[in-house]
């Protein structure tokens, strides 16, 4: 069944584009272009920021972070080995999106661990981000409980994320 | 501003422990190495993340953020009352929640920028303006694109598989974000 939800998707939304004589492919085609932009826009930033994710696992630092906190994760069944992640998620979402792209090359995209870090980054937010640009748009200082109860939300995020991939494979 | 100091941490963390270990060359090869795997991660997630992008443009135009709006009314009539009396701000939030449903973060952040300011009241944040920054960190997602192609660039051959557990994920830091930020709404009064 779920092998057929992307694709049936795909044709579910064309179709209707089709019947009301909207140009389909042009849209199409449109949106793939701005999808370029994207791309073009967060390349410098996952190359500075995979140089530096790479320097940290050469010089043994990334093990070494994660041996530290291993206690604490292992407590709470999350994956030790995804502890980088876990410390970056909130704060860069391209510095996430590389530190988890190399956990899933280093252990397999279908490892526990890659699995786990998959389900972590789409399944929460860079909070902080999130948090700064709401706030200033909306012109409000006194943020209040927000934040806590956002990281609190990013913690339930990399716990379920771990006891899920656990559960479901 | 953040992110040099953060870069500057890594960098510096990473020649300390390399020299504790005595570990130079390696870390001077993984440089180039680095920069080079982060352009190979762009590119072998380009075409999934154009593709959704390509897909995201023609539902946006088709306006099935509206339709899928239309059945998370009963919701966020209670997540946010002041939909009641501003029918533009049910609009603004409706089509960030859609957006965010949809993976299209990239689409959602304006939405919500704009219900942000609708909702903010003087200078310390509402208790629904903490609800819709709660909402937007949790990002429940029914597909995560940029995941899946992400997997997909790095040979997985069943890149979708994950989502049943980025459902269940993303439900309950939503639910359990949103019940802390209830409670601590109790407790934090304005000051």
């Amino acid at each position: 069944m779920i092998d057929y939800m992307i694709p049936i998707l795909l044709l579910a939304i064309s179709l209707p584009a089709l019947r009301r004589k909207e140009n389909l492919y042009g849209l199409l085609l449109e949106g793939t272009q701005q999808g370029l932009h994207i791309l073009s826009s967060i390349l410098p930033a996952l190359i500075l920021l995979l140089t530096a994710v790479h320097m940290l696992r050469a010089s043994g630092a990334a093990e070494i972070i994660s041996d530290v906190l291993a206690p604490v994760f292992s407590f709470f069944g999350i994956p030790p080995e995804t502890a980088l992640l876990v410390l970056i998620r909130p704060i860069s979402g391209s510095a996430a999106l590389a530190v988890g792209a190399e956990l899933m090359a280093s252990y397999g995209v279908d490892s526990r661990i890659g699995r786990t870090a998959a389900v972590m980054l789409g399944s929460t937010e860079t909070t902080f981000y999130t948090v700064s640009v709401y706030f200033s748009a909306a012109g409000v200082s006194r943020t209040r409980y927000a934040i806590p109860a956002a990281l609190f939300g990013d913690f339930v995020g990399f716990f379920m994320a771990s006891l899920s991939v656990k559960l479901f494979f | 501003m953040v992110m040099g100091w953060i870069w500057t941490a890594m960098l510096l963390i990473s020649i300390f422990f390399s020299w504790l270990t005595g570990n130079g060359a390696g870390l001077s090869a993984s440089v180039l190495q680095g920069a080079q795997a982060g352009v190979t991660l762009a590119i072998s997630m380009a075409g999934g993340l154009c593709l959704w992008s390509g897909i995201g443009h023609l539902m946006t135009h088709m306006g099935l953020t509206g339709k899928l709006a239309c059945l998370l009314r009963p919701i966020l009539v209670r997540l946010f009352p002041e939909t009641r009396q501003d029918p533009d701000l049910a609009a603004d939030l409706s089509a960030n929640i859609c957006a965010n449903l949809l993976g299209l973060g990239n689409a959602a952040t304006p939405m919500g920028v704009s219900a942000a300011k609708r909702i903010a009241a003087g200078d310390s944040a509402t208790d629904s303006l903490c609800r819709l920054v709660v909402l937007n960190s949790a990002s429940i997602q029914l597909i995560p694109a940029n995941v899946a192609a992400l997997r997909a660039g790095l040979n997985c051959n069943t890149p979708f598989d994950i989502l049943p557990a980025v459902w269940v994920t993303s439900l309950c830091s939503a639910l359990l974000g949103l019940t802390a930020a209830w409670i601590l709404g109790k407790v934090w009064r304005h000051d």
